[in-house]
């Protein structure tokens, strides 16, 4: 989603690029893009995207990935 | 903060486990009906059920007859989604969780997991015509299956129990279940496939990608994979924003016609009666323009902050509004005070409306709420005090 963004620089996403194995579920899970995977590796791409679903963060199988959004 | 959507039917017809072959074929009672005009709603009648009118019939298959739904809504259905839609008994409008089959489905066929709420049930049949599946019902308590994801309801201990109650694995060979992207919040893959052996494939967010995401050999795009947020998705969420408001509006509209009664002489009641309306006309201003303009023309309003949104675009309803109470028919303190109380109004409802969209993450929201509720209470206050102030 281009058109419509909310706040910068607030989301709790954290990715521990040592962890990731590449895998891509972070990726296709995601609704709004945030990440990327390139050599093999996921990274974040659109960081401000980011709603704090938790999708990336129940599907990756190492732990990679972390989110802490409160009680929102 | 995110709402929940939620929403009909009574049960459908017990789906108990009665063994035989696995029949891809209609059943007996329907194949005897062939000739006669098929009334499922009648002829599968039990005492104490009433048979869900989306059911054709049932099939017969080695984990028991399954019904057989639909794919095309009827007048019922649209009742349903309008009654939803405006937000009238949503929490009722929930399917019985399990198995049902489109078209004429077989070991082969793709599982299409869905929820029990009856708005997202309609949503993935109607998609489905022509096309031969089962369909996998987790019961999220009559909730959407993005909602019911963050609530962990669609969750990988429902699927994994729901595969295992149906008897899936008896059903299909292949292995595999589909699921919505938006359940990815509540299902882990890795798990479902550890815990039933089942394989879970991703499917696309909007339920009518999947006829594409099948012929595609199950794979979603990045258009399939991205949620949207359009000015006809936003405008239909507004019923439900109205109506979730009702019982607070009323409140403050008491509360606005006693304080526009005090005056010089303590307390009138025809004061109360002539103030009372121009006030509530200003809180019906903000609450157009909170609840409904701000939440649909979202994008086009400056600033990011919804609240801000809707202190823009309050200013301007509250600009209109005094143009019907210009002077002399009120004074500037009494226009001021009302006029915050729209943008007050305006504000505290856009804000609201973060909890409904698709892309507002709670740390922002938590920021925004930080920065704005003391903002609005004094607005509000304000509002209050230069009201009764324009009074004497």
């Amino acid at each position: 989603m281009t058109a419509l963004r909310y706040l910068k620089q607030v989301s709790t996403l954290r990715l521990n690029e040592d962890l990731c194995i590449g895998c891509g579920l972070c990726a296709q899970v995601c609704p709004h893009q945030v990440f990327t995977l390139e050599n093999g590796k996921a990274g974040i791409i659109d960081l401000d995207a980011c709603m704090e679903c938790g999708a990336c963060v129940n599907n990756c199988p190492s732990k990679a990935i972390e989110v802490h959004p409160g009680v929102g | 903060m995110k709402p929940f959507d939620s929403g009909c039917c009574g049960g459908s017809v017990e789906q108990g486990k009665i063994s035989g072959s696995l029949l891809i074929q209609p059943s007996m009672e329907e194949f005897k009906k062939t000739e006669a005009p098929i009334d499922p709603l009648k002829d599968h009648d039990k005492p104490g059920y009433r048979l869900c009118s989306f059911v054709r019939g049932f099939l017969k298959t080695d984990v028991g007859l399954i019904p057989r739904v639909k794919t095309d809504l009827d007048k019922s259905d649209l009742l349903s989604t309008v009654m939803i839609r405006a937000g009238i008994k949503r929490h009722d409008y929930r399917i019985s969780p399990g198995l049902y089959a489109v078209g004429t489905p077989d070991k082969y066929s793709e599982v299409l997991v869905t929820a029990n709420f009856k708005l997202t049930f309609d949503h993935l049949r109607r998609e489905l015509n022509g096309l031969s599946a089962w369909i996998l019902v987790l019961d999220t308590n009559g909730v959407n299956v993005w909602c019911a994801a963050g609530k962990k309801t669609f969750s990988t201990h429902e699927l994994v129990n729901r595969i295992k109650t149906v008897s899936l694995s008896e059903l299909v060979t292949h292995g595999r279940v589909i699921v919505p992207q938006l359940g990815a919040t509540g299902v882990s893959a890795v798990e479902v496939k550890k815990r039933s052996g089942f394989e879970v494939v991703f499917g696309p967010v909007r339920a009518k990608d999947i006829p594409l995401f099948l012929r595609n050999n199950r794979k979603a795009d990045e258009r399939m994979r991205t949620v949207t947020f359009s000015f006809f998705e936003r405008l239909i969420l507004t019923p439900v924003e109205l109506k979730l408001i009702v019982k607070p509006v009323l409140i403050t509209a008491i509360v606005l016609f006693v304080i526009s009664g005090i005056g010089p002489g303590l307390f009138s009641i025809s004061q109360a009666g002539s103030r009372g309306l121009a006030a509530v006309f200003f809180l019906f201003a903000g609450i157009l323009s909170g609840a409904v303009i701000t939440p649909t023309f979202l994008p086009f309003i400056p600033f990011r902050e919804f609240a801000a949104k809707g202190i823009i675009s309050g200013g301007i309803f509250a600009a209109v509004a005094s143009i019907f109470f210009s002077p002399p028919m009120a004074g500037t303190t009494a226009l001021m005070g009302l006029s915050l109380l729209t943008v007050t109004s305006s504000s505290i409802l856009a804000m609201q409306f973060t909890g409904a969209t698709p892309f507002t993450s709670p740390s922002g929201v938590e920021k925004e709420m930080r920065r704005f509720i003391p903002a609005q209470a004094v607005g509000l206050l304000s509002a209050t005090g230069l009201w009764i102030y324009s009074a004497f």
